[in-house]
C-alpha cells in the first residue's frame, strides 16, 4: 500500500500478535501439561515477511511468548541467528512456484542445518510459504522434523483439537488430548 | 579466480542500475558499497548460479547489464532482505533483485509465477488458485455446519462471510479452503474462544500475492487496490493477516 501510495482507513495486524493478546489477557488459557512428561522439543521459524519485513523483533517476541505457552518454556529451543537477523527458509519471493526446486532445496540446506541443530523434534512455521518449504525440506531430504502450524498447538493446547484438525502433527501428538475422537474421519 | 578477464567498456553505459536509483527512496543507497561481504555471507542463495548478492550488485554498478538481465538468480534470491538488514550502509539489493526480475520479457518468466497472478488477476477473489467467491464461501459455510455438528461444545460457533462491520477482516491463504480445509476450524475456534468480531469477505479474501513475486506493478497494485476495497466496503478496522 506504501508502495503505492493506497490511503487505507484500517489498520493492518498479524493473527500472532492477537494470539499474544488474547493469551495475556486471559482470553486464550492454553496449557503445556500435556508436554510436561513427554518433553517434545520444539523450535520456530521466523517468517521474514513478519518479522524482518514488517514488524520486527517486538513480533517475534509475541511469537515466542505464544509458543512457550503452548509447548512448555522448558520444551522451546530457538535457532540461532533468529528474529530479525534470521535466515529465509527459502519458501519466499515465488519460490515454490518458479520451477527452480533443486536450487530452492539447496537454498534451503542453511535452514535445515539451522532446524537440526536445535534437535527440535518439531519445526513450528507461522506463514504459508515457510510451512510449505520447511515442510518438503524435510520430506525430501529425510529430515526428522515434524513441520507445523501455530494455531494446530495452540488448539492442542487449549484442548480442543479434534482428530480430522491433525494431519501436521507426527505419530507421537496424533492421539493425545484428542477432542471428540469419535468424529475421526 | 575466473576463466577468462571480464572485460569493461570503456565508457560506462549502463542505465539499469541509474533507473533503480531513481525509483528508491535515497537511491537504495546502490552507491555506497562497502564490499566488505557480510550480504553475501549470510545469504542462503549465495553460490546458486555462481552468484551472490555483492557480486551482484558489483556487476550492476560495473554497468553489466546483459548479464545482470540473463541471470536465472534473481529468481533464485526470496528478496528476504537479510542482506539489507545487515548491510553496514542499509543498501537495498532486493529491490536491485526486484526490478532485474523485470528484465525479462512477463511471458518468459517462470511459469508457476505468472500462471498465479494470472489466476489471481481472474477474479475479485484474488485467489492464485482460481476460487471463486462462491467457491469460498460454499466451502466456509459447509466446513463450520459439519463441525458445529460434530463438536457440540462449538456449536454457537461462526465463520461469519461479508459481515458489514467486523472488526477484523480476515484473509485466507488459498490452500485451506482448496486443499485442506479442515485447516481453517482451528483458526475459528481460537477466534471463537477470544470473542473476536470478524468476518471473511466473498471478495478479496485470499492472502497470496503472486503479482508481487512477479514483479508486475501494475497487476501488484490491482491486487492491492481490490483488497483493500473489500475490507473498507466491510467497514472493517483492521485487516488480519493469518500468519
Amino acid at each position: 500500500m506504501q508502495k503505492f501510495g493506497i490511503k487505507a482507513n484500517f489498520e493492518i495486524k498479524s493473527i500472532i500478535q492477537l494470539y499474544a493478546q488474547w493469551i495475556r489477557e486471559g482470553k486464550l488459557k492454553p496449557s503445556s501439561k500435556w508436554n510436561e512428561d513427554r518433553k517434545i522439543k520444539f523450535t520456530v521459524q521466523d517468517p521474514c515477511q513478519l518479522v524482518r519485513k514488517s514488524f520486527g523483533d517486538p513480533v517475534a517476541e509475541d511469537l515466542r511468548y505464544v509458543v512457550r505457552a503452548v509447548v512448555g518454556d522448558e520444551n522451546f529451543v530457538d535457532m540461532h541467528p533468529n528474529r530479525s537477523n534470521n535466515f529465509c527458509c527459502g519458501g519466499g519471493g515465488g519460490y515454490l512456484q518458479s520451477g527452480f526446486a533443486e536450487e530452492r532445496r539447496k537454498y534451503g540446506e542453511l535452514k535445515a542445518n539451522q532446524i537440526l541443530a536445535t534437535g527440535a523434534q518439531y519445526a513450528i512455521t507461522p506463514c504459508h510459504n515457510c510451512h510449505a518449504q520447511v515442510h518438503d525440506l524435510a520430506e525430501q531430504r529425510h529430515h526428522p522434523w515434524q513441520t507445523v502450524h501455530l494455531w494446530t498447538l495452540l488448539c492442542l493446547s487449549l484442548g480442543i483439537l479434534g482428530p480430522n484438525e491433525r494431519v501436521y502433527l507426527g505419530d507421537d501428538l496424533r492421539e493425545v488430548d484428542v477432542f471428540h475422537p469419535e468424529s475421526e474421519m | 579466480m575466473a576463466e577468462q578477464a571480464i572485460k569493461l567498456g570503456g565508457k560506462k553505459q549502463s542505465t539499469f542500475i541509474d533507473k533503480v536509483k531513481e525509483l528508491l527512496p535515497e537511491g537504495g543507497n546502490l552507491n555506497l558499497c562497502l564490499t566488505c561481504g557480510a550480504c553475501s555471507s549470510g545469504c542462503p542463495a549465495t553460490g546458486l548460479e555462481g552468484m551472490d548478492p555483492r557480486k551482484f550488485l558489483r556487476m550492476a554498478a560495473l554497468g553489466m547489464d546483459e548479464e545482470i538481465a540473463k541471470t536465472k538468480w534473481v529468481w533464485m534470491c526470496s528478496m528476504c532482505t537479510r542482506c539489507m538488514y545487515v548491510c553496514p550502509m542499509k543498501i537495498n539489493i532486493p529491490q536491485l533483485v526486484y526490478n532485474a526480475r523485470k528484465l525479462t520479457p512477463r511471458e518468459e518468466r517462470p511459469k508457476g509465477i505468472l500462471g498465479s497472478c494470472d489466476m489471481a488477476l481472474r477474479s475479485d477473489t484474488c485467489s492464485a488458485m482460481g476460487a471463486t467467491e462462491e467457491d469460498f464461501q460454499f466451502v466456509v459455510e459447509d466446513v463450520l455446519e459439519e463441525y458445529q455438528e460434530a463438536q457440540p461444545e462449538f456449536a454457537e460457533m461462526a465463520a461469519p462471510v461479508n459481515k458489514q462491520g467486523a472488526y477484523y477482516f480476515l484473509n485466507q491463504n488459498s490452500r485451506e479452503p482448496v486443499t485442506e480445509p479442515d485447516e481453517m476450524v482451528p483458526l475459528w475456534k481460537i477466534l471463537h474462544l477470544a470473542g473476536a468480531d470478524w468476518t471473511y469477505g466473498t471478495k478479496g479474501w485470499a492472502a497470496e500475492n503472486y503479482c508481487m513475486f512477479l514483479s508486475d506493478d501494475d497487476a501488484w497494485k490491482h491486487i492491492v487496490e481490490t483488497k483493500v476495497k473489500a475490507v473498507e466496503d466491510l467497514g472493517c478496522k483492521v485487516w488480519l493477516n493469518t500468519e
